[in-house]
Order: C-alpha cells, then structure tokens, then sequence
C-alpha cells in the first residue's frame, strides 16, 4: 500500500523555482533516502511532504486521503479538520533536534501524547519508557535537553516522534549537526527501525548510510530527480551529475 | 516627632502606594501581553496602531499622561471628575503606560524563540493555542524575568508620580508632613521605604530567575 504519493509538485520561493514537478510514492515497509548537494531542494521537499511549507502546485495523498490536490495549476489544501488528522499520519526528526527545553527527557516524549491524542496516562508513560530503553536513555528520563549531548538529543527527538505512533517517519538530515561518533550511534538507531519495517523517508548526506539501509533512492539536483531506484542502480548510475556527485564523496 | 511617629504617619501612605504597585504590575502585565500580539499579528493596520500607541507612551512624560487621564473626562466629555476618581485616574494612567513597555518586552521574548519550536509543536499536533501556552510562553518568561525585573524596581519608584493627582499614597503624605513639620526625616524614612520595597522586588524576581534556571 502507498502511505504516501506526491505527484508534480511544484514549489517556488519569490520566483526561484525550488520544485520543479517531483513526483514520489512511499510504501509501507520502505526506507526512502534522498540523496543530491545542498540546494537541490531535498530539505524543501521535505518541509513540502511535512507540511511546513505549503507547494505551489501538485498533490499530496496520505494514505489515499489528499492533503493538497492540483486544481486549475494550483494545489488546493484539504480543510483543517481534514489536514489535523493526515498530520497524525507521520513525524518528523529535525537537524538540530528541536527538543522543548523546559520538558524533561519524559515529558517532551509524553507531552504530545498526552495533550494531542488524550491517551491513557499509564500506557503513554510505559510506552515512552519503553522507547527510551531503546535508544539507550533509560537514565535520562528526568534530564533536560541541554544536559545531554547532540546525539542523545537526536535520540531523544527520535522517541518522540515514535511515541505519537506516526505511519511514517521523516527525518531532515538527522545527523548533520552532530560529530562522526555521534552520527554512528543515530545510524544506527535508524537502522534498527528499518529492521522492525518502520516506513521511513530520510534526507541525508551520508552515502554510505543510503546505500545500506534504503529500499530506495532518490538523487536530486537543482529541484528535479536526476536519478532514483534501488541503491544498486543509483550508486552505480552513469548518468554525468550522478557520477560527479559520487565522485566527490569516493575521492576521500 | 519621634520616628514612630513619621511611621505611623506615613502608613496610610504606604497602603496606598503598595496598592497602586501591584494593580499597576498585575493589569500591564496582562494588558502588555495583549498589546505585544496585536503589535505582533498578520494584520497591518492593527498592528500599526498598537505601534503608534506604544511609541506615543513611551514618547511623554507620565506625569502628563495622569493629568490627561484625570481632566480628559471632564475636557473632552463634560464628565464631571469626582475626587473618588483621583486613585482610579493613577491606576488607569499606570496600566496604560506600563502595558506599553511591557508590551516591547513581550515581542522581545516572544521574537527571541527559535521557528524549530514552533515547528516541532506543529509536527507534534499541538493546536496554536497549545504552542503558545505551553510551548513558548514559559520560554518567555524566562527571558525576559530581567527585563520585567527592571521595569518594575522603576515601577517602584514611579508610583510617587501619584502626588501629581493628590493621591495620598507615601511621598504626597510625605511632602505634607515635611512642609508642616519643618523636618527632613519624613524623605529619609520614605527613601527607606522605597528602597526596602525594591529590595523585596529584586530578591523576589532573583528567586524566580533561580527556579526558572533548570534549563537553558
């Protein structure tokens, strides 16, 4: 089953054409990573899918539901009643973790939870402790964001997304504000929810990251798909940009 | 006369200015608020206005802003002022110069939280009155305790502005009792008093700073 199909979507920033007609579709199971050089428009798409940006034109569809639908050349949004609930569907892990720094460990994980979805108390704390056990944080309940290090923050923001049980997980370059030892430790959580078939789309530049854990890849430069497929095939692209792009992270 | 005596004296005063501090504090504070989002919102024209009222507060002298909040009735309605009015003219002419600068204090604090907060709550689910509760609001007032700190040791002393409209509030009754006295220990124990009263403000908002300082 699709859980997620973006068709043509187009996105411009005061004239500057970000998005130039992407089209995309993510399954249950997959792990979706969007590789290409900074500017491509892969962090846009991003914020596109997640509805942080709003696209000029094209359709997104969660699950068979439409969020945005292409009329006339525009997209036109579904209601808000409508987008509240597509919202549930999926979550996001920033770059730079975006934890609440007045919540502790817990309660950044329970919050939402607990005021967004007005689950059971009890079940929501187990569930969250659960998940810090599983990034390794079970010390950490009662912390607070800045006395953590990078990683564990990101470990943190990882749970949280978790604990509002999202259909897919969208993660905006999860390890490009962290050091090489703390890029391994997330990595590696990512590769264990890819092992429990958790659906994922993950923007990156960690190429050997992409290569390992993705069903699929998606190169973009300049706001198109230059080239996507299984790894095998993208990794191993003649296409010119492709093999420059690659060129460059072979050469160290 | 016995300092006992100024003490007993003055301590009617002193009623009278403490309540004049916090109906000042309590009603700009929450008046600030609201200013500083209509400063803040999408639509222009409100928002200039709450612009131009704000600089028009801060741009006169308070004292004129009491006289003009206790005659304007009277001059510009026909409204005849009755002394009863005096305290309510101190009170309404201090929320709305204080609700001004505390409205820019607001917008400070709330300009100051980084857009990934509001993000991560949105992602999350969090309605936007969610977010602005509980979410940024909290991370406001943690910045901005020092500047609220100020504002009210200033507020402090501002409240003997009051002497203007003849509210009898410490330093009116102690310009009288110095006149009538011929003494200058009424100003020494009102200095003291004033300066007690800040004291108990600055290590009341130390201690909030305090508590709010479990995290960054």
């Amino acid at each position: 089953m699709n859980l997620l199909e973006m068709n043509h979507i187009k996105k411009s920033f005061d004239g500057l054409e970000v998005l130039k007609d992407i089209s995309l579709t993510v399954n249950e199971g997959q792990v979706l990573s969007i590789i290409g050089p900074s500017g491509s428009g892969k962090s846009t798409l991003l914020r596109c899918a997640t509805m942080l940006e709003k696209v000029d034109d094209g359709d997104i569809i969660y699950m068979g539901e439409a969020a945005a639908k292409s009329e006339g050349g525009r997209a036109i949004y579904a209601k808000t009643s409508d987008l509240k609930r597509i919202h549930s569907y999926y979550g996001l892990v920033f770059q730079n973790f975006n934890l609440f720094p007045h919540y502790s460990v817990i309660k950044n994980i329970t919050d939402a939870p607990l005021k967004v979805q007005h689950r059971n108390k009890k079940e929501v704390f187990e569930e969250a402790k659960e998940l810090l056990r599983k990034m390794g944080l079970s010390d950490k309940a009662n912390a607070y964001p800045h006395q953590l290090s990078g990683g564990q923050q990101q470990r943190v923001s990882i749970a949280r997304a978790l604990a509002m049980n999202p259909k897919i997980l969208f993660f905006d370059e999860p390890t490009s504000a962290l050091d090489p030892e703390l890029t391994g430790e997330i990595l590696k959580i990512i590769k264990n929810l890819a092992a429990e078939k958790m659906t994922m789309v993950i923007v990156t530049h960690e190429m050997n990251f992409a290569r390992n854990v993705s069903d699929y890849v998606i190169f973009m430069d300049k706001g198109v798909i230059v080239e996507e497929g299984s790894p095998e095939t993208v990794f191993n692209s003649q296409n010119q940009r492709m093999k420059e792009f690659l060129g460059k992270f072979n050469a160290d | 006369m016995a300092i006992t005596d100024i003490i007993k004296q003055l301590s009617s005063g002193m009623g009278v200015t403490i309540e004049i501090f916090f109906v000042t504090l309590v009603s700009s504070l929450i008046l600030g608020l609201g200013l500083a989002l209509v400063r803040m919102s999408k639509f222009k024209i409100l928002s200039i206005l709450a612009k131009i009222y704000i600089s028009i507060m801060r741009g006169t002298p308070l004292m004129l802003q009491l006289l003009v909040v206790y005659f304007g009735p009277y001059f510009i309605f026909g409204i005849p002022i009755t002394r009863s009015y005096r305290l309510n003219a101190v009170l309404i002419g201090f929320a709305l110069n204080y609700a001004a600068y505390f409205a820019e204090i607001y917008r400070g604090g709330i300009s100051a939280i980084p857009e990934g907060q509001y993000e991560a709550a949105k992602l999350l689910g969090y309605s936007r009155s969610q977010t602005f509760i509980h979410i940024v609001m909290p991370q406001v007032i943690k910045r901005i305790i020092p500047a609220v700190a100020n504002e009210t040791i200033t507020l402090v002393k501002d409240t003997s502005l009051a002497f203007t409209l003849a509210v009898a509030e410490i330093f009116t009754l102690t310009k009288q009792l110095v006149a009538s006295q011929s003494s200058m220990m009424p100003f020494v124990v009102a200095a003291v008093f004033y300066y007690i009263f800040n004291l108990l403000v600055a290590m009341f908002f130390d201690h909030v700073e305090k508590k709010l300082s479990y995290y960054r």
